[in-house]
């Protein structure tokens, strides 16, 4: 059984305790037995577990509020519409963006990315201009840029990673030219867990007046985040990684550059007028978001973040520092375990390998005892092969995750040793 | 933590020998047919080489880097093919892949399989099932195509 993992003991971490046993039943997937053995879930990175308030909130939605939003005059589609809205005010006051218009629903962080480079891109990308990215990109913030590149014969650049998985910082003054027409790098590598110093990042580019985009997605549910702060100039998160549904997602936008790009999808809701000689758009960030969105989504995604912010940040941050450190220790005392990302910033995601035994089967192993880690190259292709391994296994851990979860995590991989004995 | 019966149906001891010591795992400098397999989802690779003589499959080796069962499954393979026909190891290829796909559970039908029969485990493992069957659709290209050519189990 789990024993309750109340912090008391550890003195620095008095004051930010959480009690992970009373948390754990705020998820109903928790209490899941896979193959008559308790789940144990690592696989955050991926996609993380819903509360029972987000689920509830959902079907609440569904049961007493379902409308389509904005024109509506009638009663539901007012209250449709004004739960709708008032996410967006939720999500602005959660990354602390100016204003809510700044804010865009999205299906999710690619969309996000794809949407900036179909619309600042398109307009301000052009033959010679060069998009500088890292090398330990997910696959979504490097395809949508190389898609790009090769329509306006544009150049992709990247800023290269050591070997324990940290970005060349000197090399990015050089990697900065008046052809760069914008930056966009993760926040939290998504393969090798690594937390990138985007905020110096942001000043070398915006010196040289190059806007930034950062893909948040395995940021914004391990750590606060203030993109006034940061100064970032895009900022984009999907709802799932956050304890949210799947389907939603934010872009953040400075309001003066989201009013300077044209729109991305033509459609309903997007327009100010329609006539078959000229449309006028609508105002942000409705222009951005043509068709009828994900409302329940939205509305979920709200739960979710009122959820987080119930529990707090800055104590999920540290519970989960705690995590990754004993993770580390225990993955770190066994000769045969190689870790792939060992920068000093890290979020709580370990990549790993179990020397001569695949990947693929750790991870139908590891099934086999219940605990649920990704497996493969977890759409980082180049990060594998910068570090030589075609695949890694990846545990991802989320603050509803104990230390004894982990301990089931290292005696399963001992069964993974012994069918290979 | 007791280890779960279910594993050794999937990793069989044969399986297990395989994946250490594979057989005819080497580049095959006089193949007259060859192809790449390529599984995107797992970063498995292979290549199959194949030297005929006449309708016969003279030799088969292969070459790459995978998970146990695909590895496994590629060094049996190169082993069951040798001396078949192009026919039989169609055949055989047919059989195979119902077995890991679970349409085979008649014992006189697994009976031919031979020592293929230790992948039968794996139709319990739905996402395994390309593992398995990669090097196989990879000798099927390498057997039809021309002179090279790559396959993708996605």
């Amino acid at each position: 059984m789990l024993r309750p993992e109340v912090l008391h003991d550890h003195n620095e971490l008095n004051d930010l305790a959480i009690d992970v046993s009373r948390i754990r039943e705020d998820f109903p997937v928790l209490t899941t037995l896979v193959k008559g053995r308790p789940l144990v879930y690592l696989d955050n990175a991926a996609t993380t577990q819903k509360p029972r308030s987000v689920i509830e909130r959902i079907c609440r939605y569904y049961e007493s509020e379902n409308a389509n939003i904005h024109r509506g005059v009638h009663h539901l589609s007012m209250m449709a519409t004004e739960a709708y809205e008032s996410v967006r005010e939720k999500v602005r006051a959660f990354i602390n963006a100016r204003e809510p218009r700044e804010i865009v629903f999205v299906r999710g962080t690619t969309e996000a990315v794809n949407l900036v480079a179909r619309t600042y891109g398109a307009v301000n990308v052009g033959p010679g201009d060069e998009v500088l990215i890292t090398a330990m990109e997910h696959h979504s913030n490097i395809v949508p840029w190389q898609m790009l590149c090769e329509e306006k014969g544009a150049r992709l650049r990247v800023i290269p990673i050591t070997d324990r998985g940290e970005l060349v910082l000197d090399a990015v003054p050089n990697l900065l030219s008046q052809r760069t027409k914008l930056v966009s790098i993760t926040h939290i590598s998504n393969a090798l867990g690594t937390v990138n110093p985007v905020a110096e990042i942001i000043r070398l580019a915006h010196e040289r007046g190059i806007p930034v985009l950062v893909d948040g997605a395995q940021a914004v549910a391990h750590m606060p985040v203030d993109v006034q702060e940061l100064d970032c100039d895009f900022y984009a998160f999907s709802g799932h990684k956050i304890f949210g549904p799947t389907g939603i997602g934010v872009l953040y936008g400075r309001a003066d550059l989201l009013e300077a790009i044209p729109p991305y999808q033509g459609g309903g809701d997007m327009i100010a007028s329609v006539t078959f000689e000229k449309t006028t758009y609508n105002e942000i960030p409705y222009k951005f978001e043509a068709g009828t969105p994900n409302i329940a989504g939205a509305i979920g995604l709200g739960a979710a973040l009122d959820y987080v912010q119930s529990v707090g940040l800055d104590k999920i941050a540290r519970y989960e520092n705690y995590l990754l450190k004993y993770a580390t220790e225990r993955l770190s005392s066994f000769d045969d375990i190689q870790i792939i990302g060992q920068a000093p910033e890290k979020a709580a995601l370990i990549s790993f390998n179990l020397h001569g035994i695949h990947p693929h089967d750790v991870g139908t192993i590891l099934d086999q005892y219940g605990v649920a880690v990704r497996t493969g190259h977890h759409c980082a292709q180049p990060v594998m092969d910068r570090f030589g391994v075609p695949a890694t296994v990846r545990a991802s851990f989320a603050f509803y995750n104990t230390t004894h979860e982990i301990d089931v995590l290292v005696e399963a991989l001992g069964k993974v040793r012994e069918v290979f004995k | 933590m007791t280890a779960s019966p279910d594993l050794r149906e999937l990793y069989q001891e044969v399986i297990i020998d395989h994946t250490k010591r594979p057989r005819n795992f080497r580049r095959l400098d006089n193949a007259d047919r060859k192809a790449h397999g390529v599984n995107p989802l797992c970063g498995d690779k292979v290549e199959v080489f194949v030297k005929m003589n006449g309708d016969v499959i003279d030799e088969v080796t292969f070459h790459g880097a995978g998970c146990s069962i695909s590895t496994a499954s590629a060094s049996l393979m190169t082993q069951v093919l040798k001396g078949k026909t192009l026919a039989e190891a169609r055949e055989i290829f047919e059989k195979f892949h119902d077995l890991v796909t679970g349409k085979a559970k008649d014992p006189d039908f697994q009976k031919k399989l031979g020592k293929l029969l230790v992948f039968s485990g794996v139709c319990e493992y739905p996402v395994r099932v390309k593992c398995a069957t990669l090097p196989w659709h990879t000798l099927k290209a390498a057997l039809e195509g021309e002179a090279e050519k790559t396959v993708s189990t996605e």
